[in-house]
């Protein structure tokens, strides 16, 4: 590949034709003060071999922006200096050879009001296939409140699903069913009543559940909410069945949703493969009509785990709260999925909290101020069981739901007792914290004194107690670790 | 039935002893308690009926024990639960919820349902409890009226 693309003997005058390095025509800027109403972009840039990093970040900031492989004197125009994005700070990654981070400011003038789709466009359109660029990753982006207060938000928010359900100072609870494909309607409305009955507060659709030969939407929706319903009736608590909407068009997205509407679904979900834009107009109808909106995170995977390359999910996270879901998954650190508890901790705060600051012992590398925008409700699904109660709620807090989908319907007693024993566990572990307990010292006391009086947690804790999964992650945060007093 | 309801509600009936110790919690984290008591626990019912106003500023759980003896009392047959609330701004919402008293027996609910073309069903809860006027549901002794 050719790595010298942009070099110069003499330095041009601005507006000469040719090809000039991004860095002269203005696109790399050290002087340069981020203004209170920029758009800030942290890239990992990785130069191919014997390109200059600062031309390489000015060439990042260059074509996410106003730049052009070569000089238009149709630029003079405009008032190129305010559209241009500046790269203002770029410094190597500790330890990662070759590796540098980019901060680069972009005006709001940019961006569509409003718009994910939009920002999108620019922040990872183009430039992510820049040749001079061996790989290039997003880690992070300050959204400034004025940007922030163009888009609607989660459609109801962490304390508004709370009020919704009626349910405070605990985690929810869920379950995914399985098998994720192939189950019958009839079969499937089974697994929903069993597990919402045994104590879930939700069950949940899998992502590739959508309407295939063996379940038609329409079926799965009736038998689904008939499971539903017999379980609030059993309990006296209110439920639901995350219900996919995921289809091949936003119009049957809606046929679905205002189906899952009529039968009175408290929740419908979507997958992130729909796209942005989508994503957005569900979140739209999801406040419109009063039903909380579950997103999970199908095929994020493929973009957010590699280092050196593509878009961290703590970025895909902030799109999402700007989008408007109410639930996204965000990984379990303990569990079958990919999870560095630092990186994911990230993730967490950047879902929940009002204001998250700098941290880059967590992947947070500028402050982001959501303003009064609610919180997204994180998901913690894949690979979890009773026996990690007291990790989960010491990680994550209250305000997740924590999804056992194995750990529920594979029960040896049944599903409704592998509910049962979740339920019984959550709620020993959070009565313990409250009591003032250290449930990383304690907490496996504290499920087994639970189980003397719940025989499918006793049993739950015998199949799975000793399952982990340890693994080194590949997405951990890239810090000197500094000593602390 | 057994009324799934509040934070604790797959555990044993909480003794007084663990009340005060969640109570000691939440007064930690400066919310206020306050009290709520039904005969009608549907689970769309929101509003309970309050027991007096939120207990602000109090720094120790006894005082909250009494009004606790002394709902029950008043209301020996009707669901009670404790409500912890957090004021901050982007909650001002409830932090903490679990019951502190239920009826002996719990008839239930049964799930009616309306049917509909396409299959359609409409579901409503209707309490057993419910067919009898306020205050006058689950024996209670204590009827006004």
């Amino acid at each position: 590949m050719s790595s010298d693309v942009v070099v110069e003997a003499t330095t041009p005058d601005r507006w000469d034709p040719g090809v000039h390095s991004y860095a002269s025509m203005g696109y790399y800027d050290e002087s340069y003060e981020p203004k209170d109403t920029d758009i800030i972009a942290v890239f990992r840039v990785t130069p191919q071999p014997g390109v200059d990093p600062q031309e390489a970040a000015a060439a990042v900031a260059g074509e996410s922006s106003t730049a052009t492989w070569t000089v238009v004197w149709t630029d003079r125009l405009t008032a190129n200096t305010h559209y241009q994005a500046k790269c203002y700070h770029l410094e190597p990654v500790p330890g990662r050879d070759g590796e540098y981070l980019a901060f680069v400011a972009y005006d709001i003038d940019l961006f569509e009001e409003g718009s994910i789709a939009n920002l999108t466009s620019s922040i990872i359109g183009n430039v992510f296939g820049f040749k001079p660029l061996a790989a290039l990753r997003l880690e992070d982006m300050h959204i400034p409140i004025a940007y922030v207060k163009t888009f609607q938000g989660p459609a109801h928010g962490v304390v508004m699903e709370r009020e919704m359900l009626n349910k405070y100072g605990r985690p929810l609870l869920g379950a995914t069913i399985k098998p994720k494909l192939g189950l019958s309607a009839r079969n499937y409305g089974r697994v929903v009543y069993e597990a919402c009955r045994g104590g879930l507060d939700f069950t949940k659709d899998d992502e590739n559940i959508n309407s295939q030969p063996f379940m038609r939407w329409r079926d799965r929706y009736l038998y689904a909410m008939e499971g539903v319903n017999r379980a609030v009736g059993e309990t006296g608590e209110i439920k639901g069945h995350y219900l996919n909407i995921t289809a091949a068009t936003v119009e049957d997205m809606y046929e679905r949703a205002e189906f899952a509407k009529e039968l009175g679904s408290v929740v419908v979900m979507i997958d992130l493969t729909i796209g942005y834009s989508a994503m957005q107009s569900l979140a739209y109808w999801a406040r419109r009509n009063s039903v909380l909106l579950h997103l999970h995170r199908a095929g994020h995977g493929t973009y957010t785990r590699q280092k050196a390359h593509g878009v961290s999910f703590r970025v895909i996270a902030k799109w999402c709260r700007l989008i408007g879901v109410d639930h996204a998954h965000a990984g379990t650190v303990v569990g079958k999925l990919e999870g560095d508890p630092a990186t994911t901790r990230g993730f967490y705060d950047t879902l929940r909290d009002d204001h998250v600051p700098a941290n880059r012992a967590n992947g947070i590398y500028v402050d982001q101020d959501w303003g009064s925008m609610p919180g997204v409700m994180p998901v913690a699904s894949g690979g979890i069981h009773a026996g990690q109660m007291h990790k989960l709620l010491d990680l994550f807090g209250d305000d997740v739901i924590l999804q056992f989908g194995g750990g529920t319907i594979g029960h040896p007693m049944g599903i409704a007792a592998g509910a049962e024993a979740n339920r019984v566990a959550l709620e020993a572990v959070v009565k313990a914290r409250n009591e003032g307990r250290d449930l990383l010292k304690e907490g496996a006391d504290v499920l087994r004194a639970a189980a003397k009086i719940s025989p499918p947690l006793d049993v739950a804790l015998t199949t799975w107690g000793d399952v982990t999964f340890d693994y080194t992650s590949t997405d951990a945060p890239d810090v000197v670790p500094t000593a602390t007093s | 039935m057994y009324l799934r309801h509040g934070a604790f509600s797959y555990l044993p009936e909480l003794t007084d002893e663990e009340i005060t110790l969640q109570v000691r919690y939440v007064l930690e984290k400066g919310w206020p308690v306050s009290l709520e008591y039904t005969d009608d626990p549907h689970p769309r019912n929101v509003y309970w009926e309050l027991w007096g106003l939120p207990m602000f500023d109090l720094d120790e759980p006894d005082g909250v024990l009494s009004e606790i003896n002394e709902c029950r009392a008043a209301f020996p047959n009707h669901y009670i639960r404790l409500l912890a609330y957090d004021a901050r701004l982007g909650r001002q919402t409830t932090g903490l919820s679990f019951l502190v008293q239920r009826p002996k027996v719990e008839p239930g609910f049964r799930l009616d349902r309306t049917e509909s073309a396409g299959r359609l069903q409409r579901y409503s809860l209707h309490s057993y409890a419910a067919e009898s006027p306020m205050g006058k549901r689950y024996g209670d002794a204590n009827r006004p009226g």
